[in-house]
C-alpha cells in the first residue's frame, strides 16, 4: 500500500493525495453534470470529467496500458464536442455584495493563502513537500476560512463553484497533458533526429554566428511544433549546436543554456503550448483565442534577437 | 523514407493553420507519428498513459478552483476594488506590471502564486477592474480584453525567465544532461549566473512595452478620466 510504505517521503504521499482530491473534484463534476438536465450533453460531460478525474486518481495505480484506454475514453466526447456546461450557478451581484459587507477586506487573506504557502512550502520545503502540496494547502486554509467568516458556505458551495470554473474551461483542460503527449509521441518515433539531420543538410559547418542563428532560431520554432522547449532542447542540442556551434566556442555552456531560454521565446507564441497561452484565455473567459499569444509577440522577438546577439558577442 | 516520420508536424502545422479543434489536431497527428514510426497500438496506450501520470501536476488548476469559484462569490471583486480605490491614480497596466516584478522574484525562488487560476482571476483583474471603477468609470470589455491579455503575459513571460535562475531546477539540470552526453562539463550555479541578463531583460522589455500599451489603452477607452 503506497500510503503506508515508508520508504516513500511524506511529500510524495501529500502529492499523491493531492492528486486523488483533484480526481474526485472532476468526478463530482461529472456527476453533477449527470444530473442536470439543463445540460443539453449530459453523458458526454459525465465521461469526459469522470474519465478524467479517474485517470487523475489512480494514477498510480492502473498499469499504464489501462490508464492510456481511460485517456482515450475521455478524449471521445471531447472529440465529438459533447463536453458543455449545465447550469450555470453563477452568484448575483447582490449577493456577492452582501458577502462581502459581511466578510469586508480580510477576504485577501484565502486569497493569498495559496500562493502564501506555496511559497513557504517551496522555500522550506516541510517533510520533503513542495510548492504543488503548499498550494493545496493554502486551498484548504482558504476554505476553512471562508466557512468560519460566512455560514452560507458549506462544502457544497464550493464543490458546485468549482464545477463552475471546470465547465468554464471544459474540454481544454485535458489540452496540456495532452500536448506533452504528443511531445512524447514525437521523440519515442524519432522526429526530431530527422529534423536535426535535415537542418546539418542546409547549413555550413563552420560559421559560428550562422551556427548560433540557426541553432537559436530552429529552438524557438522547433518549441512552437513541440509546444515545450523541454522537448526541444535535447533534439536540438544534439542534431545543430554540438556539430555548428559547441565545438567552435569558448564557452560552451553558456550556449546550451541560453539555447534553452530561446526555445521559451518559442513557447510564448505557440497555440501548442496551451496551459500557459490557451487555457488562461478560457480562465479569464476571453474572447480572443490567441488573446494571451497577441501580447507576447513583441516580448518574444526582441528577447531572441537580444539572445543571439549576446550569444555572438560573448561566445 | 526517414522524412515520412514528419507527417506528425505537418498535421498540426496544417491543422493550426485552418483552426481546425485543437483535440483533434493533437489526436490526428498522435496517431499518424505513431503509424509512420512504427509504434504499436499497445505501445502507443502506454505512452499515452505513462506521459498523462507524468505530468499530472498540470492539472493543479483544479484543486485552485475549490477555493477562488467561492472566493468570488463571497466579494472579492468588491474587496479589489475597495483596496485600489485607495491607491490615487493606479491604471491596470501600473497593477499588472507590479505582480510581474512580485513575480519574477519568486520565481526565481522556484515559487508560484497560485497562477490564473488561483491569482490572476481572483486578484489581478478585479484590482484592474478597480482601477477602472475607481475613476468613476465602467471598464469597456475591449479594455479588459487587453487586460487580462497583458495580465496572462506577464505571468507567462516572469515566470519563465525567472525559474532559469533557479540553481539546479528542472530546465538547467535538463541542459546539463544534455551537455554531458556530448562531453561538456558545466556546473550549475554558473548555469543559472548565464541566464541573470537575460532575464533582467525579458523583464525590463516587457514592463515597458505593457507601460506603453497601457498609456494607449487609457487614452482610448477611458479618455480624460484616465489620465
Amino acid at each position: 500500500m503506497f500510503f503506508m510504505n515508508p520508504e516513500i517521503t511524506f511529500g510524495n504521499k501529500m502529492l499523491e493525495l493531492l492528486y486523488i482530491i483533484i480526481g474526485l473534484i472532476c468526478i463530482y463534476a461529472g456527476v453533477k453534470n449527470l444530473k442536470d438536465k439543463d445540460n443539453p450533453n449530459r453523458i458526454g460531460t459525465f465521461v469526459f470529467w469522470t474519465a478524467l478525474g479517474a485517470a487523475t486518481a489512480l494514477g498510480k495505480y492502473l498499469p499504464s496500458a489501462a490508464e492510456g484506454v481511460v485517456i482515450v475514453i475521455c478524449i471521445i466526447p471531447a472529440l465529438l464536442k459533447k463536453v458543455t456546461p449545465g447550469r450555470e450557478n453563477a452568484p448575483s451581484k447582490e449577493e456577492t455584495q452582501q458577502n462581502f459587507d459581511k466578510i469586508g477586506m480580510k477576504l485577501f487573506i484565502p486569497a493569498l493563502a495559496m500562493g502564501i504557502f506555496a511559497l513557504i512550502f517551496g522555500l522550506a520545503k516541510p517533510f520533503g513537500m513542495s510548492a504543488l502540496v503548499g498550494t493545496g494547502f493554502g486551498v484548504l486554509v482558504a476554505i476553512v476560512l471562508l466557512m468560519i467568516w460566512n455560514k452560507k458556505n458549506t462544502p457544497k458551495v464550493f464543490l458546485d463553484d468549482s464545477e463552475r470554473f471546470l465547465s468554464i474551461v471544459g474540454p481544454l483542460s485535458l489540452l496540456p497533458t495532452l500536448l506533452a503527449i504528443l511531445g512524447s509521441i514525437f521523440t519515442s518515433a524519432g522526429v526530431g533526429t530527422v529534423i536535426a539531420s535535415i537542418v546539418s543538410n542546409v547549413i555550413p559547418q563552420g560559421n559560428v554566428v550562422i551556427g548560433i542563428i540557426v541553432f537559436a532560431l530552429g529552438m524557438m520554432l522547433f518549441t512552437m511544433i513541440m509546444g515545450n522547449a523541454f522537448a526541444a532542447i535535447t533534439v536540438m542540442t544534439v542534431g545543430i549546436g554540438a556539430p555548428f556551434v559547441l565545438q567552435y566556442v569558448k564557452n560552451p555552456a553558456m550556449i546550451g543554456m541560453l539555447a534553452l531560454t530561446c526555445g521559451y521565446c518559442g513557447t510564448l507564441l505557440t497555440p501548442m503550448a496551451a496551459n500557459f497561452n490557451i487555457v488562461p484565455v478560457a480562465i479569464l473567459e476571453m474572447k480572443d483565442r490567441s488573446g494571451v499569444i497577441k501580447k507576447q509577440v513583441i516580448p518574444a522577438l526582441i528577447m531572441i534577437v537580444f539572445q543571439i546577439v549576446w550569444m555572438i558577442l560573448h561566445a | 523514407m526517414e522524412y515520412l516520420k514528419l507527417l506528425g508536424i505537418l498535421v498540426v502545422i496544417v491543422g493550426f493553420a485552418l483552426k481546425i479543434d485543437n483535440i483533434l489536431i493533437i489526436v490526428i497527428a498522435s496517431i499518424v507519428t505513431a503509424i509512420v514510426g512504427g509504434i504499436g497500438p499497445v505501445a502507443l496506450l502506454q505512452t499515452v498513459g505513462s506521459t498523462f501520470v507524468a505530468n499530472r501536476s498540470m492539472l493543479i488548476f483544479v484543486v485552485v478552483m475549490l477555493a477562488t469559484g467561492t472566493l468570488e462569490r463571497n466579494g472579492l471583486k468588491q474587496a479589489s476594488a475597495a483596496l485600489i480605490s485607495k491607491i490615487k491614480g493606479a491604471t491596470p497596466g501600473a497593477i499588472v506590471n507590479a505582480y510581474g516584478v512580485l513575480r519574477a522574484f519568486f520565481g526565481a525562488f522556484n515559487v508560484g502564486l497560485g497562477g490564473v487560476a488561483g491569482f490572476v482571476r481572483p486578484v489581478v483583474i478585479p484590482m484592474c477592474e478597480g482601477a477602472i471603477t475607481s475613476k468613476g468609470l465602467t471598464p469597456d470589455p475591449e479594455h479588459m480584453e487587453s487586460v487580462k491579455g497583458m495580465a496572462a503575459g506577464i505571468e507567462n513571460i516572469t515566470w519563465f525567465f525567472s525559474q532559469v535562475l533557479v540553481v539546479g531546477g528542472s530546465g538547467a539540470l535538463l541542459v546539463q544532461g544534455t551537455l554531458a552526453d556530448l562531453g561538456y562539463t558545466s556546473d550549475l550555479v554558473q548555469l543559472a549566473g548565464y541566464e541573470v541578463p537575460v532575464c533582467i531583460a525579458a523583464v525590463v522589455v516587457t514592463l515597458v512595452y505593457y507601460t506603453l500599451l497601457d498609456r494607449h489603452d487609457m487614452k482610448k477607452y477611458c479618455g480624460k478620466e484616465g489620465k
